[in-house]
């Protein structure tokens, strides 16, 4: 027995010690456990309080401890405490073990007999393991002070202006032809009702001008190696077809292209663009995209209008996609969200009935700079509505749909009810199972869209039909409902509906999540390390999210989040390395068949073959540690620090208290 | 041993991530659960080596329960698949050895469904129990925390275990 062991075991108050003697289970481990080296076992009341990690650091160095043993609560919780303890006396830190008598035995059991007895079997158990424990040294990793936001929406473009006034360099990547989001689509924010514009595009100038941002419109991210400090991220820049050194942006173009499109996507298919366009007036950067599958040249061989017109000769029709490579210390994922397609809802006849809007289709038809310049009309282009009636939660809290809250479709379907009153005067119903109006002045705009004579039906809409069944139905779309507060059905004839869609995660999040390296909660949003204590990280190091991609959010929200991942990055930028677990699997090269199993394993491509030595690699730094491939190696040749199959073992055995027996 | 006095004793492994944390957040909420699992901690349930279950078992536990997050939220984006893939095969090998594979239980537990946990828990507990004790090598039971034997190697000596419920 060459070990020498302490154990520790902590009252914790009266949260251990009321459901364990924990006298009897310190004994016990000192006469029990001695054969397996138990030096020394104590209690005490707080072994996390500064005496307490001075009683084990005293004992580390007078009593020559090599490896310790603290039963006391969760190792989530104060494995890290009780480690720096060990390491402060000298000891390596990974010598310590955690056996938890807390949250896994005097808190979820209340006989004391029992509670004993487990506490006994635990610290065992972690005695057992703590003697194949091995010292680890932590890693270090140096940072790339670069960093990757991916999303020019207004999360990403505040994260991208945090890092960039630090004085940071950022690439900012964007899918469309211009960064702005959602929010460049609004005309109105709620509750203040500022005009989304005025806020939104200084934002998008700023950042589209800053010296320390990389923008990259109209490109997306194809491939993520690497790791937390180091990522190598190669990024797609679609051919644009205009020279982006010569442009100036005049228009031009645009004005002089043959070919009008339905804009789907900005004017939410209400108004139509060119082949070559730019999404909007504002546009960041105002340089225009051509459309490859609606221009006439792309289709026909002749036109090339732009071409001729364009006094800077920018256009180029031979641009070809290019592959640009960067490397990066941290990635901030602001993807956003899509719509919810209001279709999916047949009954409420979006698609079927002209009438029925969805929420941003009306929030182009109410915007200023939008296809009817801001009036709120009829499909027909032309007829103001006199009585509108909005349904809420379209989409979501609807077990057919989807489970969650979408979070500000009750904001949005107040906003369009005010938009609707003040600009048409026409009677506004609103439709809701409950009314969710938390939050900084939001429940004061509640309160205002009330006054104003709004009318709200609390109920979910079963059905909207153009069937009237009497003459004051007749060419109106008939809302039935039932009123949960009146306690009786209605049929509420409307002009014009609109269907406060709910938000989900976009179409591509799982693969957007793969490539990150970042798991997707069961609706499909990006999974936060802690959904309290940690909402923008990631499970993955160096990966971070925010706005919407996380989940439903509004703005201010959404700019907080993206606010606090910069803080976050900038902590790590300015910590010029980073310390990593050194819990890694490695290939024993004597030991390895060349079998292949574990290639196709790994997530992370942290293993290689090595075609020369015929045998398989980790590479430790994309290894995250998750052991898959130690459990898989058919020839044992595969061992994972932290969690090796000795450890193990010897736990298993110690919980099971064979350790006793073989004494 | 009648099965209504036999105390099974289980060996959990958890996932560092989620089932884990589960149990610490049954902890925290003090649910109560059946005390006969003690629990494991790896990094993934794609790191649980069958052999583990197997070593388990001879070592004297009458049952395994392994637990992971759901599909689709692994930490380690797909690795829980592979311990489904394990778990499966491994539930034929019991089979084949002639052990109830019910023996072995398999159950999603994200960090933040401690009360399925804890029922899942107290729920294969009584599964176990009406299964009866396993003896795979193992000439006793005494190895069971609360059992009542007055062996040498039990845990409990004072006999209170007869009062406790189940």
């Amino acid at each position: 027995m060459t070990e020498r062991i302490g154990v520790y075991v902590c009252h914790c108050g009266t949260n251990i010690a009321g459901t364990v003697d924990v006298v009897d289970v310190a004994n016990w481990a000192a006469e029990k456990l001695k054969h397996q080296g138990v030096v020394i076992a104590r209690e005490y009341k707080f072994m996390c309080s500064s005496l307490g990690q001075e009683l084990i650091e005293k004992d580390i160095k007078e009593l020559g401890l090599t490896r310790v043993v603290v039963a006391a609560c969760s190792p989530h919780l104060h494995e890290k405490t009780f480690r720096t303890a060990a390491k402060n006396a000298g000891l390596n830190p990974y010598l310590v073990e955690l056996a938890s008598i807390r949250e896994q035995v005097s808190w979820v059991h209340s006989n004391k007999t029992i509670g004993t007895a487990k506490s006994k079997a635990v610290v065992s158990g972690a005695v057992s393991r703590v003697i194949e424990n091995a010292a680890l040294e932590e890693i270090k990793v140096p940072i790339n002070p670069n960093t990757l936001v991916v999303g020019g929406g207004i999360a990403g473009i505040q994260s991208a202006l945090e890092i960039a006034n630090a004085g940071f360099h950022v690439y900012l990547v964007e899918r469309e032809p211009s960064i702005g989001g959602h929010m460049s689509q609004f005309d109105k924010t709620f509750p203040t009702l500022d005009c989304s514009a005025c806020i939104l595009t200084p934002r998008m100038v700023e950042a589209g001008t800053h010296p320390n941002i990389t923008l990259l419109t109209w490109s997306e991210v194809t491939n993520v190696a690497g790791y937390v400090g180091n990522f190598h991220v190669t990024i797609k820049k679609k051919a644009r077809f205009v020279n982006e050194e010569l442009c100036t942006g005049c228009g031009i173009c645009q004005e002089k292209c043959p070919k009008k499109v339905i804009d789907d996507v900005y004017e939410a298919g209400l108004g139509y663009r060119k082949a070559v366009y730019t999404p909007f007036a504002q546009a960041v950067p105002n340089f225009p995209v051509m459309d490859k599958e609606n221009c006439t040249y792309f289709i026909k061989g002749t036109c090339k209008a732009c071409e001729k017109f364009c006094p800077t000769n920018a256009i180029d029709f031979t641009q070809q996609d290019q592959l640009i490579n960067v490397d990066v210390g941290n990635i901030i994922l602001a993807t956003g969200y899509d719509l919810f397609d209001a279709r999916r809802v047949s009954s409420y006849g979006y698609g079927r009935l002209p009438n029925v809007f969805t929420s941003i289709e009306f929030e182009r038809l109410s915007n200023a700079a939008g296809p009817t310049s801001g009036n709120i009309v009829l499909r027909d282009g032309k007829t103001t509505p006199k009585s509108v009636g909005i349904i809420h939660c379209v989409g979501s809290r609807d077990k057919n749909f989807n489970n969650y809250c979408s979070v500000i479709c009750c904001m949005q379907g107040l906003k369009f009810a005010h938009l609707v009153h003040e600009r048409t005067g026409a009677t506004v119903y609103n439709f809701y199972i409950d009314m969710r109006t938390a939050y900084k002045a939001y429940d004061e705009f509640y309160q205002r869209v009330l006054e104003e004579g709004t009318l709200f039906v609390r109920g979910k809409v079963a059905e909207v039909t153009k069937a009237a069944r009497k003459e004051s139905e007749k060419g109106k779309l008939i809302i039935q409902v039932e009123d949960t507060l009146a306690g009786k059905q209605r049929r509420i004839p409307v002009d014009m509906v609109i269907l406060s869609s709910g938000l989900q995660p976009r179409a591509d999040s799982k693969e957007v999540g793969k490539m990150f390296g970042i798991s997707c909660s069961m609706d499909g949003w990006f999974t936060e390390r802690h959904p309290k204590l940690d909402p923008v990280a990631t499970m993955t190091e160096g990966v971070f999210i925010v706005g919407c991609a996380q989940g439903p959010k509004d703005i201010p929200s959404s700019v907080a989040q993206g606010a606090a991942a910069a803080a976050r990055v900038l902590d790590k930028i300015l910590q010029k390395e980073v310390m990593l677990e050194p819990i890694k699997a490695s290939i024993n090269k004597e030991t390895c068949s060349g079998c292949r199993i574990c290639n196709g394993l790994c997530p992370f491509n942290a293993i290689a073959y090595i075609e020369d030595d015929k045998i398989s690699d980790i590479n430790p730094a994309l290894c995250q540690g998750c052991g898959t491939c130690v459990a898989a190696c058919p020839a044992g040749a595969i061992s994972g620090t932290g969690f090796s199959d000795a450890q193990i073992m010897a736990q298993i055995d110690g919980l099971l208290l064979r350790n006793l027996i073989t004494a | 041993m009648d099965n209504d006095h036999f105390e099974p004793t289980i060996i959990g492994f958890t996932c560092n991530w989620c089932s884990y944390r589960a149990s610490d957040l049954a902890g925290t909420a003090r649910m109560k659960y059946a005390p006969n699992v003690r629990l494991i901690r790896l990094m993934c349930s794609g790191r649980l080596d069958p052999t583990f279950v197997l070593r388990a078992l001879s070592a004297g536990a009458d049952g395994v329960m392994i637990t992971g997050c759901h599909p689709g939220e692994c930490h380690y984006i797909e690795q829980n698949y592979k311990a489904l893939r394990r778990y499966l095969l491994l539930k034929r090998v019991l089979s084949g050895l002639g052990i109830e594979p019910e023996r072995v239980k398999l159950v999603w537990a994200s960090a933040a469904e401690g009360a399925r946990f804890a029922s899942e828990t107290t729920l294969f507990v009584e599964e176990v129990r009406k299964l009866g004790p396993l003896n795979w090598g193992k000439d006793s039971d005494q190895l069971s925390v609360i059992s009542d034997q007055s062996d040498n190697w039990s845990l409990i000596t004072d006999n209170s275990s007869e009062e406790v419920p189940a």
